[in-house]
């Protein structure tokens, strides 16, 4: 059969250096683009005077808001139904705002030509703080938008909140907590870019740029430019990575597009390592309030969280329209209340857009963040073992289906073996005892446990689209002659392994080896509709998606089968991956057969058409509910306020698991992310806006050093919405593992009776919380 | 993609030829080593040289470790990684091996040089405060033949070093004292990273004292990346975790950090105290003979 460990097939070209980014895209006669950015994070834009650039002999065209505006394309509207600056026209509203455009033969001249645009600024008070932003008196940093009095851009609920706030007032323990999850960013290896080419004679319009989601993105580019759809081709080419952060379209696509079509010319872009860092999407930024009505004994009853949500300039995020805190109201995370409340509020600041970005699932990662941050502040204050809160309240395996108190169905799960299998991986017991012998001698070790449940896989249709797309997604399967193959999925790969867990769903289905299966992606030529991969939704959508149009295939080929044995097709069975007449398994016919004969001269019964090949569209009934239990280890230098992170255990749940290495990669990957988070990244402004984290050098990703040997377990309960029981995991880890290393370096700080401590723990950030002194890691140390 | 402004290259041939091209091309030109903080630099566009002299060719002249008499002559060209696995060089000062170990990661370390970093200047740069607590001395080249500096008179301000525009640094010449002990100490916020703040402590215990003390400080604002004051606490007294700890508490009086992103003053001024006083320990420890503290 064709799941269990293969070697990913995309491995091949990678590793030998073989793959094709859009960086690698050239062609004849194109020019290079570069982006002149704002220094200033808010300012008014008083001239812009780009004669000297045009001067310069390999320049062909630089182009200006100005530019834009006379074809209607100066602004365009946001994943949130906001609008954005292509090019700025009136203002710049973040540091590193898109100004102009600067096209020419090479790409040195093109940086050249930017040093010779001259603009005048009249530089602006910036709002930086977002706990600022409403401030009467604040500037106004929309005053593009008609009516915008202030900053504030939305509020939202979700939840019961009369019944929150009764459970509060009679609670026998109430505890609160401010936490911030920090402005981070995806930082994928590879930048975003694109390579544009408009033909002007077949009016068609071919787009390179590493999108997720190439099927939105030209529906989108056809609604917004006027162009027409059929003459749009987004081809999505190897991608380096990308998180979340490259869903959404970028003004520089839009420059590269428009500069192709000014000089006629193929035009290529790419930004560099700090223009990525500065201007797309970020994410996070939730400044949260937790609070947690309990017994004296420990049983949540009630959970009440407060955000003041940082969406930067613009309101960019990329989420299912109708949520505009994504799925944030998962924040009951994996327990049984009563009832749960939560208000979310978003403001703009001086900062770039974006918003859910970065293996989130749709801000489950600020959700579960802040109940496992809660859960501990709780088993703090009751003094109780953070392991024996988490068991007294997890939900038990006979209430699934299980109706959240903010309205998700958690399809299934076995919770408390998930979290005993991680601590008997751990020795939790014995982890305990050392800690207690270390606090003896004060030594600072911490134990930090983590429970997380997602929600993953959007749709259903009928609740989820994105600007009136719904989040349903196709797959054609064309079944060759000698049997071999091809798959046509909506999707994109990022570097999830695609076209090897997806070749190994039509493989399993079909009775016929992975390496017989071809996953063609990425090209909205090629492919069918779709909304692209995100939110961990490849595997629940596509890949459901993947295996009923594999077992329409199957259906046609009992038929095919049927005419071949001369039987009736109600007289066969599918087994050992061929279709038999019932009972006698020599009469096997293989896919291979079968293909051979649907193609062939056989007679096949009236209204069978012949050949095997087959379309869907799968619209998910349900979301799936990934989840898992992770403990970290920790070992805290009170002297420095270093962290070194001993251990890991991960006990994941993503149910059946198709190639189990490459779900294996995704949760090291996102283990290494959660460290990188907790550890050491944020994106912090100062006070004038100026981005503090543009740079690989201040800006931190974590290596193999930081990483311990990771611990991996599995407990298995399969998805009873999905085809084939699987659900997400591209971004459980990433979700889950932040909580888990900020828990356990506060354990480990609780001889200075710490209960929480901001991310990143920098060394000098727990030196000073330990010096009971913390600062705000959001802005500028002072 | 990062992309420098346009800029002359030529590769010097020798020692000589590298100064005559300096002199042809003014104080506009600069030398490449490394290439590790100049090149990022031009990238950025924050250098915009209008030559570059690569003296990469150069490494019979400048690429050498020896000890020659009681000195360890460590030449100019020297790569990080060269340094690192020069056991005659981190026997005798395992300082060099504590430092070199935590100085960026291997891929930087296999091109950067010893004098690019010293001539590099930076305020948080590992190898000045090593030098630095080393007492070394730097041999300077120039059209009029060769100089010597004391390492802790070499920098002159961030960014700024002895050597003139004219002028290529050769060599590093380290004293070596029997019964000397050697330690580095850094914090860093993530392996490869700058220091948050780093100490180096060198001491030379006779008689059951310590005859001789070096201390290097890096990143806390330390005037020539050196404690005179803590050193001087240290002489004439029995090593012991008191007198280290005092010393600590002295070079951190002295220093003068900024806050940044890697840390407020008040925890770089604490580290200098911390640092200070674990490489001292440390160093005391591997002083041949010694009896561990
Ligand atoms: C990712 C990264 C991480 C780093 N981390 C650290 C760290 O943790 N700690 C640390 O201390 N350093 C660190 N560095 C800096 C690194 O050590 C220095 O870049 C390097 O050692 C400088 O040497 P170079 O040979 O590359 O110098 P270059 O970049 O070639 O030159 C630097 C400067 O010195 C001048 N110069 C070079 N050689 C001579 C000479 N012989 N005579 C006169 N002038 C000369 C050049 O003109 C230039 O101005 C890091 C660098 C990178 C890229």
């Amino acid at each position: 059969m064709s799941y269990g460990r293969m070697h990913r097939k995309e491995d091949a070209r990678f590793i030998r250096g073989r793959g094709n980014y859009t960086d690698d895209v050239r062609l004849p006669g194109m020019l290079y683009g570069a982006i002149l950015r704002s220094p200033h994070a808010h300012a008014r834009i008083v001239s812009i005077d780009t004669s000297a650039a045009e001067a310069h002999p390999k320049v062909k065209a630089v182009i200006t808001g100005q530019t834009l505006a006379g074809l209607g394309l100066a602004w365009m509207p946001t994943l949130s139904q906001d609008t954005q600056a292509v090019l700025a026209t009136d203002k710049v509203r973040f540091q590193g705002q898109e100004v102009a455009f600067a096209v020419a033969e090479d790409p040195y001249s093109a940086r050249d030509a930017l040093e010779l645009i001259d603009v005048e600024y009249d530089p602006l008070d910036a709002v930086i703080d977002a706990r600022k932003a409403m401030d009467p008196g604040a500037p106004v940093i929309r005053d593009d938008l008609e009516g915008r009095a202030g900053n504030h851009i939305f509020d939202w609920e979700a939840g019961d909140r009369a019944r929150t706030d009764a459970i509060f007032e009679q609670a026998e323990v109430t505890v609160a907590q401010d936490m911030l999850y920090p402005r981070v960013h995806p930082a994928p290896l590879e930048t975003c870019g694109a390579v544009a080419d408009f033909d002007k004679v077949t009016g068609k319009l071919t787009v390179w740029c590493p999108t997720q989601a190439p099927h939105a993105h030209r529906t989108l580019y056809a609604m917004v430019a006027g162009l027409p759809e059929h003459k749009i081709r987004v081809i999505s080419p190897d991608i380096g990575g990308g998180f979340g952060g490259k869903v959404g379209i970028y003004p520089g696509y839009v420059c590269a597009i428009v500069g192709s079509i000014v000089t006629g010319r193929p035009v290529k872009w790419m930004e560099d390592r700090s223009e990525n860092l500065m201007s797309t999407a970020f994410a996070r930024d939730y400044h949260m309030r937790g609070e947690i009505a309990a017994t004296r004994d420990g049983k949540i009853q009630a959970i009440r969280v407060k955000v003041l949500a940082d969406h930067g300039a613009f309101n960019g995020t990329a989420q299912p329209t109708k949520f505009p805190a994504g799925f944030f109201h998962v924040f009951s995370g994996s327990y049984d209340l009563e009832a749960a409340h939560c208000e979310v509020t978003g403001v703009y600041t001086n900062k770039a857009p974006g918003g859910v970005a970065y293996a989130c699932s749709f801000r489950v990662t600020e959700a579960v963040y802040l109940v496992e941050r809660m859960v501990d502040v709780l088993a703090a204050e009751l003094n109780i073992d953070p392991a024996e809160v988490r068991m007294r309240n997890l939900l038990k395996p006979e209430q699934f289906p299980y109706l959240s108190p903010t309205g998700w169905e958690y399809d299934s799960g076995d919770y408390p073996k998930a979290l005993r299998l991680a601590m008997d991986m751990a020795g939790y017991d014995k982890l305990r005892a050392e800690q207690a012998d270390k606090r003896a001698r004060g030594e600072l070790m911490g134990i930090g446990i983590s429970f997380f449940t997602e929600a993953v896989g959007a749709g259903p249709r009928k609740h989820m689209d994105i600007l009136g797309l719904g989040m349903a997604d196709g797959a054609e399967l064309r079944v060759h002659p000698t049997g071999k193959a091809v798959l046509r999925v909506s999707c994109q790969t990022q570097g999830q392994g695609h076209e090897t867990t997806f070749a190994q769903i039509v493989g399993q289905e079909l009775g016929i080896p992975a390496d017989d299966v071809e996953v063609v992606h990425g090209d909205t030529d090629q492919t069918p509709f779709g909304l692209g991969t995100y939110g961990s939704r490849s595997t629940p959508v596509s890949g459901a998606a993947t295996a009923i149009v594999a077992r329409k295939v199957r259906d046609r080929a009992k038929i095919v089968a049927a005419a071949m044995l001369e039987a009736s097709p109600d007289d066969l069975e599918w087994a050992d991956g061929k279709w038999s007449v019932v009972g006698d398994p020599s009469t096997g016919k293989s896919m291979a057969e079968i293909a051979l004969a649907a193609h062939s001269n056989l007679e096949l019964p009236e209204g069978v058409e012949g050949h095997l090949d087959a379309v869907t569209v799968y619209n998910p009934p349900n979301l799936t509910y990934p989840f898992g239990a992770y403990i970290c280890v920790v070992d805290v230098d009170p002297g420095t306020g270093q962290v070194k992170v001993r251990r890991f255990v991960a006990v994941d749940d993503c149910g059946v698991r198709i190639n189990p290495m490459i779900v294996e990669g995704q949760i090291h990957g996102g283990l290494a992310d959660g460290v990188g988070m907790a550890l050491m990244q944020v994106m912090a402004f100062d006070e004038d806006g100026n981005h503090l984290g543009a740079s690989f050098m201040d800006y931190l990703l974590p290596t193999a050093i930081e990483c311990p040997a990771w611990e991996l377990g599995e407990t298995v309960t399969p998805s009873p919405t999905h085809p084939i029981g699987a659900k997400g995991v591209g971004e459980s880890a990433t979700v889950g593992s932040p909580a888990a290393v900020v828990n356990a370096v506060v354990d480990a700080l609780r001889p200075y009776g710490v209960r929480h401590a901001d991310m990143p723990l920098t060394p000098a950030n727990v030196w000073r919380v330990i010096n009971g002194d913390p600062f705000r890691t959001d802005l500028a140390i002072p | 993609m990062q992309v420098p402004a346009k800029f002359e290259y030529e590769r010097a041939d020798s020692v000589p030829h590298a100064l005559q091209l300096l002199e042809r091309y003014g104080p506009e030109a600069r030398i490449v080593a490394g290439g590790h903080s100049l090149i990022p630099m031009m990238k950025l566009r924050l250098a915009q040289p209008e030559a570059l002299i690569d003296i990469n060719g150069l490494a019979s002249e400048l690429g050498r470790i020896a000890v020659e008499g009681d000195e360890l002559a460590i030449g100019a060209l020297v790569r990080h990684a060269e340094l690192l696995d020069d056991v005659t060089a981190t026997d005798l000062f395992p300082i060099f091996r504590d430092a070199e170990r935590v100085i960026a990661d291997p891929i930087v370390r296999h091109r950067g040089t010893v004098g690019g970093s010293l001539c590099q200047g930076d305020p948080s740069e590992d190898l000045s405060a090593v030098f630095a607590a080393l007492r070394a001395t730097a041999v300077i080249q120039g059209p009029g033949g060769t100089r010597t500096v004391p390492v802790r008179q070499f920098h002159q301000g961030p960014y700024e070093t002895a050597v003139e525009p004219n002028e290529l640094l050769i060599q590093l010449r380290v004293p070596i004292t029997p019964g000397t002990g050697s330690a580095y100490e850094k914090v860093e916020r993530r392996v490869g990273d700058w220091p948050v703040a780093a100490a180096g402590a060198v001491i030379t215990v006779s008689d059951g004292v310590i005859a001789q003390a070096g201390i290097g400080l890096t990143a806390v604002g330390a005037e020539h990346f050196c404690a005179p004051e803590a050193e001087q606490h240290l002489i004439g007294r029995a090593p012991g975790e008191e007198v280290f700890a005092e010393a600590g508490r002295i070079a951190a009086e002295h220093c003068e950090p900024h806050s940044d992103q890697r840390g407020p003053a008040d925890y770089k001024r604490h580290l200098a105290a911390e640092l200070t006083r674990r490489a001292l320990a440390r160093a005391n420890r591997n002083v041949p003979g010694s009896a561990t503290v």
